[in-house]
This record gives structure tokens, sequence and C-alpha cells, in this order.
């Protein structure tokens, strides 16, 4: 075959050059294939009893197989995460529930894109909160819980069995047990306020992802939460540097539009 | 064509709607009293018609004329509601009542004048009756047919007495003399006084064929009257059926799992009465009375209808008391009294051949809920309009409607109705700009601010920020304090302050510390709280 007949170490130093100029010139290209990787595997189940619920774009990242999954728990620790993940399944239809959690704001859900009449709040559920899920899970879609003491393994167990069964996905504020993923917000950046003048438009927030098993590496995303069009969505990398910042706890916020002045009465 | 006519007693009692406004308002009968209607005087009390006030007149014009008077509302529904035991106490001594407006109604005679044995003694039964309830001046008219008996009581005032008998056959006399303004509308009046027809003979003289072709059906109905050949009888109501259910409890329990425990049986008999009716219940009123005379009333509304369990369950909460609900109960409970407020047909909330969707899963789950934790345990949020953010959000039990006056009469629904929904649309100047917090404190967060140097931050009379925040505590401590990387403020809030109770000034900041989160901070008076936390 004389086509392909390289010597070896021409060929090696001929794909090295391709790859690294690939990486270098073309992240944009290879952000397109992942992104479409992951609807390909968002859509095609794993396992035969696997369903998804249909969230949002942007989150399609960080949560393993790019959706919710049905009769699974996930673990967030940011209210602002919970609305964005609620959004979703919220928009198409499904209803949500939120236990123990007195001061979820309602009106920010509302600009996260939740259907407030298909919202429903257990403000205050004491000792019962597990039975009070466990009623939830068996008629609601997505059901948020703030647990505030661990579970016995036992009952976690059992709720997890009635998840699936129920086909209800669990986010939990706080330590699970057997989550599909953990949601950990790493660093936010805030944008429209400068010292002493401005006001909060949009947030820039780094999310990492833990999935179920150890040995997983953990997914990292950056995310508008939201922009200021009240948008979640994807931040694009323009400059490669500033996506991943080195230290990411130092970083200046730095105004991005000084609004102008504000009127109050 | 052969003419029935029926022989009828028309009760009228003059200035119905004063009478059911001192009834209810507890006035003395020789106040003067007007009752208005869009900025008229509907009605008004005899001692107010000696002053000057008459019906139309304007109501400054009446408080001139009369500076002392009374001025009520008019309710219609009060009308009815205060005449409604005096119709029960008629049908008690005659039958078969027909009530032509509230103050007005309609008996056949034949039957009372035969068992009194006479008209005037049945008339004579029928105003004692009524003396017993305190109406004195009411007026009796009998004669041929509804219209005719109705014109004889009216026909009263001009006699001065209190009772006018218009002999059988004598109604066409009778009715002549009188104006045509009272049968006819007064387009129709006005043609008949161009036309040279003045009076009810006039008209009845007319050819019946002739006032068909030229009035239609209506100049018909109103000719057969003039003439006294009135061809309708009186259609007696059927009295309602009373649905309430009561218990009474000697000796006074005071558990409520006694009391709801035992109004169990009632809950079902209640329940089963209004099935067998062919009746659904959305809305009942609970009344619950105690030893020592207090009485605690409610209405309970339910998104879809009541079932027996739903019922000992709106009990129970109601006993236990909340935020919302004032048990006022501090003694035993001696008598539990559940009525229905709002009934509805069965068919309109028949179930569908594979049950009514998933709403009603939803429905039984939170209503499971509902009754472990209580009627306020499950909520649902609406959007409500404010300048504070716990303003702009009102929490709704699952089932009620927002707090509104106005929403009355809507119909329940399991989505709350939409009525703060336009508050939260105003503009509401002075409102939070750009991203909203993820977190209302629902109580107060108490919070430290302090200048880089760690003096206190403070806003002058001014509105004048004094010191550049530099460092915050979220939990007031000292120990927990971090930088701020950047800030912004002070906006004042100043709202209501004509109102003591409920007005507010305070400075809004917003605030990003060197963690990461943003808040929303509030200064009142020297107090820096947080309202809220971007998490």
């Amino acid at each position: 075959m004389p086509a392909v007949a390289h010597s070896p170490d021409a060929s090696g130093t001929v794909s090295n050059a391709v790859a690294s100029n690939t990486v270098a010139s073309n992240t944009a290209a290879s952000n397109t294939v992942a992104s479409l990787q992951q609807r390909i595997s968002s859509m095609q189940a794993t396992k035969l009893d696997t369903r998804t619920l249909p969230t949002l774009e942007a989150l399609a990242g960080i949560l393993p197989g790019g959706s919710l999954r049905q009769g699974a728990a996930y673990s967030v620790d940011s209210t602002s995460l919970v609305m964005a993940l609620l959004a979703g399944p919220s928009q198409s239809g499904a209803w949500c529930g939120v236990v123990g959690v007195p001061d979820f704001g309602t009106e920010a859900a509302a600009s996260f894109g939740i259907d407030l009449t298909r919202l429903v709040l257990v403000p205050s559920p004491a000792d019962q909160w597990l039975t009070v899920t466990a009623a939830l899970v068996d008629v609601l879609t997505v059901v948020v819980v703030s647990p505030p003491r661990g579970a016995a393994d036992a009952d976690v167990a059992r709720l997890s069995a009635r998840m699936r069964q129920r086909g209800c996905t669990l986010i939990v504020m706080g330590a699970w047990p057997q989550v599909e993923a953990s949601l950990h917000i790493e660093h936010s950046q805030w944008n429209g306020l400068a010292q002493g003048y401005g006001f909060l438009s949009g947030r820039e927030v780094t999310i990492t992802s833990t999935g179920k098993h150890r040995f997983d590496r953990p997914k990292t995303a950056s995310l508008w939460l939201p922009d200021a069009q009240q948008n979640i969505r994807t931040v694009e990398p323009s400059p490669p540097a500033s996506v991943h910042p080195a230290s990411p706890r130092s970083a200046p916020a730095r105004p991005v539009a000084v609004p102008p002045l504000r009127e109050t009465g | 064509m052969s003419i029935r006519l029926t022989r009828t007693i028309v009760l009228w009692c003059p200035d119905w709607p004063v009478t059911a406004a001192m009834h209810a308002t507890g006035q003395g009968t020789d106040a003067p009293i007007a009752l208005i209607d869009k900025g008229l005087v509907f009605a008004c009390s005899s001692a107010a018609r000696t002053e000057g006030v008459q019906r139309g007149l304007k109501l400054r014009e009446a408080q001139y004329r009369a500076p002392e008077l009374v001025v009520l509302p008019y309710d219609p529904v009060q009308d009815a509601r205060v005449f409604e035991p005096v119709i029960t106490r008629i049908e008690e001594i005659m039958p078969g009542v027909q009530v032509i407006r509230p103050g007005t109604c309609a008996i056949r005679s034949r039957g009372p004048s035969r068992y009194y044995g006479g008209e005037e003694q049945a008339t004579q039964a029928l105003l004692a009756c009524l003396g017993e309830l305190g109406i004195h001046d009411a007026r009796v008219g009998i004669a041929d047919g509804p219209f005719a008996a109705e014109q004889a009581a009216r026909g009263t005032s001009r006699q001065g007495t209190a009772v006018q008998i218009v002999p059988p056959d004598a109604s066409p006399a009778f009715l002549a003399p009188l104006s045509i303004g009272i049968l006819v509308d007064d387009r129709l009046a006005v043609l008949l006084h161009r036309l040279g027809v003045h009076t009810l003979g006039d008209f009845a003289a007319l050819p019946a064929l002739d006032v068909l072709r030229r009035f239609g059906a209506e100049g018909a109905q109103a000719h057969e009257k003039a003439g006294g050949r009135e061809n309708r009888s009186v259609a007696a109501r059927i009295p309602p059926k009373l649905y309430d259910v009561e218990l009474e409890f000697e000796p006074a329990l005071d558990r409520i799992d006694q009391v709801t425990f035992a109004i169990r049986a009632l809950a079902d008999r209640f329940i089963d009465t209004l099935r067998s009716s062919r009746l659904v219940c959305t809305a009942i009123r609970i009344e619950v009375r105690t030893e020592s005379g207090d009485a605690s009333e409610r209405s309970w509304l339910h998104p879809r209808w009541f079932s027996a369990a739903d019922v000992v369950d709106r009990v129970r909460w109601q006993l236990q008391g909340g935020s919302a609900i004032d048990t006022g109960l501090r003694s035993g409970v001696t008598r539990v009294q559940i009525s229905p407020e709002r009934l509805d047909s069965t068919g309109n909330h028949e179930e569908g051949l594979w049950g009514s969707g998933p709403d009603e899963r939803i429905h039984h789950g939170l209503t499971r809920v509902q009754s472990m934790l209580g009627h306020e345990g499950v909520l649902t949020a609406v959007g409500g309009g404010g300048r504070m953010l716990a303003d702009r959000q009102i929490l709704v039990p699952w089932g009620d409607r927002p707090e509104d006056g106005s929403s009355r009469s809507r119909a329940a629904s399991p989505a709350p109705a939409a009525a703060p929904a336009a508050a939260s649309a105003e503009p509401w100047p002075g409102s939070l700009q750009g991203l909203t917090p993820s977190t209302v404190f629902r109580r107060r967060h108490p919070v430290t601010l302090l200048t880089a140097g760690g003096a206190p931050v403070a806003v002058d009379d001014r509105g004048r920020i004094d010191g550049v925040p530099g460092r915050f505590s979220p939990t007031g401590m000292p120990d927990d304090l971090r930088r701020i990387t950047v800030w912004a403020g002070p906006w004042p809030v100043t709202e209501r302050w004509w109102d003591p109770e409920r007005a507010r000034s305070l400075h809004r900041f917003q605030v990003v510390d060197d963690d990461g989160d943003a808040w929303l901070l509030a200064l009142d008076g020297l107090d820096w709280w947080a309202e809220g936390r971007y998490d």
C-alpha cells in the first residue's frame, strides 16, 4: 500500500502538529461536537427504565446524561441552581415541590422560568419532613428538599425505591447518600455592581459536578445564572484564559456595564 | 277564550329596603334614613320624607335638606335576606306564597279566606302575623289577579287604611282611573300619552287585536292587565331545603380529637344528604360555639368539592387555629354547625371516564400532606405588588384563594386566582432592579456592616452614606467578618408615611463579599438586617 507508506515517526509528528493546531484554533468546534454528543447521549437511554426530564440546555454540560433523570437524586448547594434545575421541567408542565425551605424566593423562581401555579411549598414540615417528602414524591415530578438532619439509610433506600417507581426526581439541598451528581458552585462573579454604584444585573458561575462514582472526573462548566436578560446560558469562551481563572476566590468583580442612575422612591 | 281569574291577596310592605336596613343595622324606626345607590337616594324612611328627602335626589342635596340623615348603602341582597323569615312565617299560616320582589308577596285567596271564614278575616290574620314580627305598616290588597291586587295594596295609602278589598268582578272598574305609567315602561307610556291614552281604562277600551298588532306581545299582556283580565295565577315558591347540620355537646368537649371524632358521623350525613340531592359542595361555613359564649366562624373553600373527611379536616383546622385563623376558643365546645355556602350540581363535577387527569392525583397527595401539617402547611405562591421582597410574594394555603375582598364572587379553583397579579404588574418605583434574591428571609435576619476601619456604617437624614462599607458579617457575630469587594447604595424606600402603623422608611444596599456571595441589606434606623441573599 504505497499511499500510507510513511515512516512511523513521521506520521507521529504530523498527527501531533494537527492535534495542537486543532486545540489552539478550534475549541469552538470541539465544544459543538461535545454538546452534540451530550444531546445524543441524553436521547439514548443507558438503561431500559431510564427516563429523563426536559432540562435547560445550559445545564446539559454538568448533568450526567445531559439532563435530569427520573427516579434519581441530585445534591445541590445553591438555591439559584435549584431554581435553574426546576425551570426546565416546570416550563414543560411538570409540578414541582419545595420542602423545608422557608426562605425560598418565589419571585426569583418566577424570573428563572418556574411556573408558580405548579409550584407547591411546604415551608416547615419540622419532624415530618421525610413523610412529607415521600407523600410529595408520589404525586409531583420534581421535589426539592432541605433535610434538617441526616436520614437513616433504610429510609433513604425506601424513598429511592419510591422515587424510581413513581419517576420522581429529588433535589437535595445538603448531603444525601447515593446521588446521581453533586452540583456545587465553585466560584461566582457578579456583574453590574461597582464601588458604590450600579446594581446586580448578572452572575457568571463556575459549577463543578461530581458524579456517582469516586473515580469519575468532576465536570466543570461556566454559566450565566442568569445574564442581564434573565437568561440562563453557557458562557462563550472568548479568551480561553478567563474561562477558568487561576485563583477563583480572588478574582476581582468587574462591572461590565454601568447602569444609569436608579429611580428610587 | 275562557279567562280564569285568580282571586289574589297581595301583601306590600312600604319602604321595604329601609325596613330591611333598620333590621340589619339596629336603627330606630323614627330615624331619618336614606339608602344610597350610585350617588342617588334609592329609598328613604318616613321621618326623612317629612324633612323633604325623596327618591332620586343627589346625596348632597338630601343631606342639605335633612342634616341628621343617616346614610346607608343600598344592598339588594340584604332586602331579600331580611324578607326570608317573613315569608317563612307567612307560609306557616297560609301556604302557597309567591315572592314578587322583596317586600311584596302574593297569596291565592281561596284557601285562606275559606279557612279563616272570609277575606276580611284572612287579611286580619295576615296583619296580626306580621305585627308579631315587628312590621306594623304592612298593607294588604285583594282583587282579581296579582296586578289588580297589588294596585289595591298600593292604593291603601290614598285611603289611609291598611286593607283594600276590591269586590269580585270589580277589578276593571277599580283599575280604570289609574295612570298608564304604573303599567308600562317609560317609552311606551310616553307614546300612549301622545296617542291620548292616559289611564288604564282608556288603554283597556282599545280593541285587543289592534293592541297586539301595534305593540306586540308585551303590549297585549299589558292590555290584559289593564282590563283586569290577567290570565296569571299565583306560582307558589317551593321552600328551599336546608342542608345545615349541627351537633350539640352536653357536657362540653374540651379536646380537639373528641370533637373531630364526634363530628365524623355528622359530616358523613351532611355529604350523603347533598349527594342524594345530586349536589356537591365547594364552600362550607363552620361555626363553633363554646361554653363561655365565644363563637368561631369561618368559610372554607375546596379546590374540588368536599368529601366527609375534608369536612372533618376543616373542623379540626378551625379548632387548632393558625396565624390567619383566630379560633377564639378558650373553653369547651358546646355546638358545631356546618352549613353549605356554595352548592353545585354533580353534573358539573362529573369525573371523566379515566379520572380527571393528573391534577386530581396531585390534589389528593397535597390534601394528605395538608391533613398532616395543618391548613397552612402546604402553600402555593402568587406574585404581589410592593417594594419590599416579602410584599412581592404572597403565599396562599393550598385550596384557598389570595386574600382579596373583590375576589369573593370568583369560583374556587386549584390554581390561585390572579387577583394580586395585577398589583405585581404595576411599576412600583423604588422596587429592586436587576436580579431578585433567590433567598428571601421570612424572619428578620440581623447582620453587621462596618467600614474598613471597623466603625458602623450609617446614613444621615439627607440620605448620604457615612463611611464606606468595608467589612460585613452575615450572622452579626464579630468573628464572622469578611471583606466587601463591591457594593452599591443607599437606595431609600419610604412608604405609607401617612399611616403610623404600616409606615416604612429604610435604606437598601447591595454588597458582594469576598466569598462570592451577594446580599441585599437594609438599614432601618440603626439596625442592619439582610432582606435577601443571592445564593
